[in-house]
């Protein structure tokens, strides 16, 4: 267990350094900082100075090895645009993106797992075809037309929920959190559920294929003809054996979930990370989208390693360091 | 329990609600994008200048119809030769935070926005020398003779020198190396301004109270502004829609009729003072990267295309009537004799008379590049333009893309990487000759004129025009000498200015404010009823 976390470990490190080589030449195609930055009537000089300020002119290489170097020790640079350290700028965000994302996470699986469920068990029912061709939807449509959508119907045609922002959050040190407050909750529900619409109808079409496949299985039979309540075949067997896919993928994609809420922030102004991602990227503030990047890269390396243990506690056969002998596996 | 822990929350919610609704004032307004930071110094960027005004002065400000008025300066005068203006500051004024205001706070904020660093320095680059002449008065010596001084002066905030010592502001932030030198400046405010910035945290929201102490009367009854970014234009009008903003701009051309149709909300329209226009390589032998002959040499070829065009239907088709078609380089408003100038006409038949002429009977082809995130509607600009060209022979092919790669590639005058494109420019001095020394006149490194000139041309006439212009105070003399420069620009095509974008500005009913051309939001002309 430990070997296996150390070469973990040492993987994620090679993971964030590629993503951050990656990162920095591709910056050489996003534009020019310089004319983000000065006025419209600069002259060279003033350009020339402000570039050679910012280490521009160095060969990539150096620029690379300067910004690792420093990022190693936490320091990734003042924002071009903000004018503010970036790693303040990234922790002030960051509440902001991960209530976002747990929350569509946790509806994505509230709601997702007894649909998943229920299908799996009454394919034929008319409900079950009724949720199916509605999760259509979650799979179809790109994130920030449902967005726009629900916009309209909840905050201007009903007036029930604000179109934008993370109203008014309460701050638990340097945390601001968004669910101690009336105004806090309801602003976070629609960029949720925009969030998490496409992980719950993934969620829910996974379990109850899983589900359709597991109810074939022998050890169904034998349980029901122990003759157990079809609440514990169903919940306490079935379901648990579907499982270690479905904590995968919601692992996983609780990664691409803070990742991808890029485009949800956008459309619902929420201050998180992924917003602040997007405006460096018009104004080519490369230390902020480095920073994010790299970070990025961290949540997908230790949200994998906790999905990886998280197998060990769901599956027994893993916990034996023998390989499985027979059964289904 | 529950539910009396609900309707509890319902009384305390409806209470507060209650409490914020008796004789409060409060302005919310949303805007696209947010203030860079609230240093007055370190960006030249006009959103973020233009709303750090509301919090800091200059020695004078623009009205609503941006003419200069007196503001920290009551008045001034300039030495005979034009070179020195000597102010007289305004006595009794303070900063938010108590201090005085006196001719110290304007040198050293003179001195700290002079700094290489600081971008907003170009509005002092005229300025040789500044001195102290008592506690209340001030003189600038300009290099040259410079009569539009004041017109760069509104926008030179001045700091507390006091408060920026005792903060370590005294500077803005520095980009290089060590990152330890960011300037407090940039997350508090203390101006002498109409508001006094209360709480912030930048992208989310910034909430601004009126200065009790401010030394003008004020106008408005505000008593609370809140300025919150919306970055995306659908929420940004579903805001206004839903009555959680009292005022939102840009308002997208295609939501006009939505935002003016719902009840309780309207546009108002107006003219910006941005001029967006075509440019031509009228320098490079051949078309860059190609080995064909430059075609857009040839004065015919350029008078061609600018007959190919049908302004009308751009303004009517894709600007949805916000637009202003324009025939000189810079806005009617800042010009008082762009009356005197006319389009030439949208006329296919002449165009292509005129491409035979030239010898291109069988048309010809260039590139032509464009922005897709800086103008209103910029790539449907272009998409326009480049069928209307193909109809009289002229093929185009367009390539739009975003800002930052956009400008990295055609504002690079050592690589002139371009044939034909698409650009907006707003005087930063609101005056022609502005545009004359950075869009007009020849390229010249070391002279820094034509830094702009994207079409590379070069006129000697105009070159001589240019220091005649900026040096000449006679205000007819001068705009003769502008007319003459545009007639030039006019008749030899060396760009074709197409129109002024419009300003949509999405506003509340009971709210009463200025609109500037400059797409400028001044709090202190508001009024809600």
């Amino acid at each position: 267990m430990i070997a296996f976390l150390i070469r973990r470990l040492l993987q994620a490190i090679a993971v964030m350094a590629v993503v951050a080589l990656c990162a920095f030449f591709m910056f050489q195609f996003v534009g020019d900082p310089v004319n983000q930055m000065v006025g419209e009537d600069a002259t060279n000089e003033d350009r020339e100075y402000l570039r050679e300020q910012l280490g521009l002119n160095d060969p990539i290489p150096v620029q690379f090895a300067n910004f690792a170097i420093k990022a190693a020790q936490g320091d990734f640079g003042v924002s071009y645009q903000h004018k503010r350290k970036v790693s303040i700028l990234i922790l002030e965000r960051m509440p902001a993106t991960l209530e976002l994302a747990v929350t569509a996470a946790i509806i994505a699986a509230l709601l997702g797992v007894p649909a998943g469920v229920y299908t799996g068990l009454r394919r034929f029912g008319f409900t079950s075809k009724l949720i199916m061709t509605l999760s259509l939807v979650g799979i179809s449509l790109p994130t920030f037309l449902i967005g726009i959508l629900l916009i309209y119907l909840f905050a201007v045609i009903l007036g029930w929920l604000p179109s934008f922002g993370r109203g008014e959050v309460v701050k638990l040190g340097t945390w601001e959190t968004n669910y101690l407050s009336v105004s806090g909750l309801k602003s976070i529900i629609l960029p949720a559920v925009t969030l998490g619409l496409f992980q719950m109808t993934f969620i829910m079409r996974l379990i109850r294929s899983e589900m359709l496949e597991v109810l074939r299985a022998d050890f169904i039979k034998f349980a029901r003809a122990r003759g157990l309540p079809n609440r514990l075949v169903h919940y306490g067997h079935a379901l648990k054996n579907t499982l270690v896919p479905v904590i995968t993928i919601i692992g996983l994609q609780l990664g691409s979930l803070i990742a991808f809420a890029i485009i949800t922030e956008t459309v619902f102004q929420w201050p998180g990370m992924g917003q602040l991602f997007l405006q460096a990227v018009q104004v080519v503030d490369i230390p902020i989208m480095a920073a994010y990047l790299i970070l990025i890269a961290f949540f997908f390396v230790v949200i994998n390693l906790i999905v990886d243990m998280l197998y060990y506690v769901v599956d027994p056969r893993l916990r034996v360091d023998l390989p499985s002998g027979g059964g289904h596996g | 329990m529950k539910r009396t822990l609900l309707a509890a929350i319902t009384a305390l919610a409806m209470v507060v609600a209650g409490a914020t609704g008796v004789n409060a004032k409060e302005l919310r307004w949303g805007f696209q994008t947010d203030t860079d930071s609230l240093d007055p110094h370190a960006h030249a960027v006009t959103f973020t200048i233009g709303f750090l005004g509301n919090v800091y002065e200059g020695l004078v400000r623009r009205g609503a119809d941006l003419q200069i008025q007196p503001a920290l300066a009551e008045s001034w005068s300039i030495s005979d030769d034009g070179k020195v203006w000597t102010f007289k500051l305004r006595k009794g004024v303070k900063f938010s935070n108590g201090n005085d205001f006196n001719a110290d706070d304007v040198l050293f904020s003179y001195n700290r926005i002079a700094d290489p660093d600081a971008q907003m320095k170009i509005n002092v680059a005229s300025v040789k020398e500044v001195r102290i002449i008592d506690s209340h008065t001030i003189a600038f010596e300009t290099r040259a003779p410079n009569p539009i001084l004041t017109g760069r002066l509104n926008s030179v905030f001045i700091m507390d020198k006091e408060w920026s010592e005792a903060t370590g502001a005294t500077k803005v932030t520095v980009m290089a190396g060590d990152t330890e030198k960011v300037s407090p400046a940039g997350q508090t405010a203390m101006g002498t301004g109409p508001f006094i910035i209360t709480d912030r945290t930048a992208q989310v929201k910034t909430v601004l109270v009126p200065n009790p102490n401010w030394w003008d009367k004020a106008t408005h009854n505000l008593t609370k502004v809140t300025m919150t970014p919306v970055k995306q234009d659908s929420t940004r009008v579903a805001a206004l829609l839903s009555g959680e903003l009292d005022m939102a701009y840009p308002i997208p051309t295609q939501d006009i009729n939505r935002v003016n149709s719902n009840g309780g909300t309207s546009v108002m329209l107006g003219p910006e003072l941005r001029t967006i226009f075509l440019f031509m390589d009228q320098n490079a032998k051949n078309l860059y990267g190609t080995e064909t002959k430059n075609p857009f040499l040839d004065l015919r070829v350029r008078k061609a295309l600018y007959h190919a065009i049908n302004i009308e239907a751009i303004k009517k088709k894709i600007m949805r009537n916000l637009a202003t078609p324009s025939a000189i380089m810079i806005s009617p408003l800042l010009f008082d004799r762009s009356g005197d100038f006319n389009r030439y006409s949208y006329d296919p038949g002449m165009a292509k008379k005129l491409l035979a002429d030239a010898g291109y009977a069988n048309g010809l082809s260039a590139r032509f590049d464009c922005p897709n995130d800086r103008y209103v509607n910029d790539e449907q600009i272009c998409q326009a333009v480049t069928s209307m060209a193909a109809k009289v022979g002229i093929k185009l092919s367009m390539t739009a893309k975003p800002k930052a790669q956009y400008f990295k590639q055609v504002l690079d005058p050592k690589n002139r990487d371009y044939h034909v494109g698409l650009i907006g420019w707003t005087p930063g001095s609101f005056d022609s000759h502005h545009v004359v020394t950075n869009l007009l006149a020849t390229y010249d490194e070391k002279a820094k004129t034509g830094r702009y000139n994207l079409s590379n041309h070069s006129d000697a006439r105009i070159d001589a025009l240019n220091p005649m212009i900026q040096s000449e105070s006679n205000k007819a003399k001068r705009d003769g000498m502008i007319a003459e420069v545009f007639k030039r620009v006019h008749d030899n095509v060396y760009y074709i200015p197409l129109h002024q974008q419009g300003l949509a500005w999405g506003i509340r009913d009971g709210v009463s404010l200025k609109q500037r051309g400059d797409n400028v939001f001044r709090f202190r002309h508001v009024n809600i009823n």
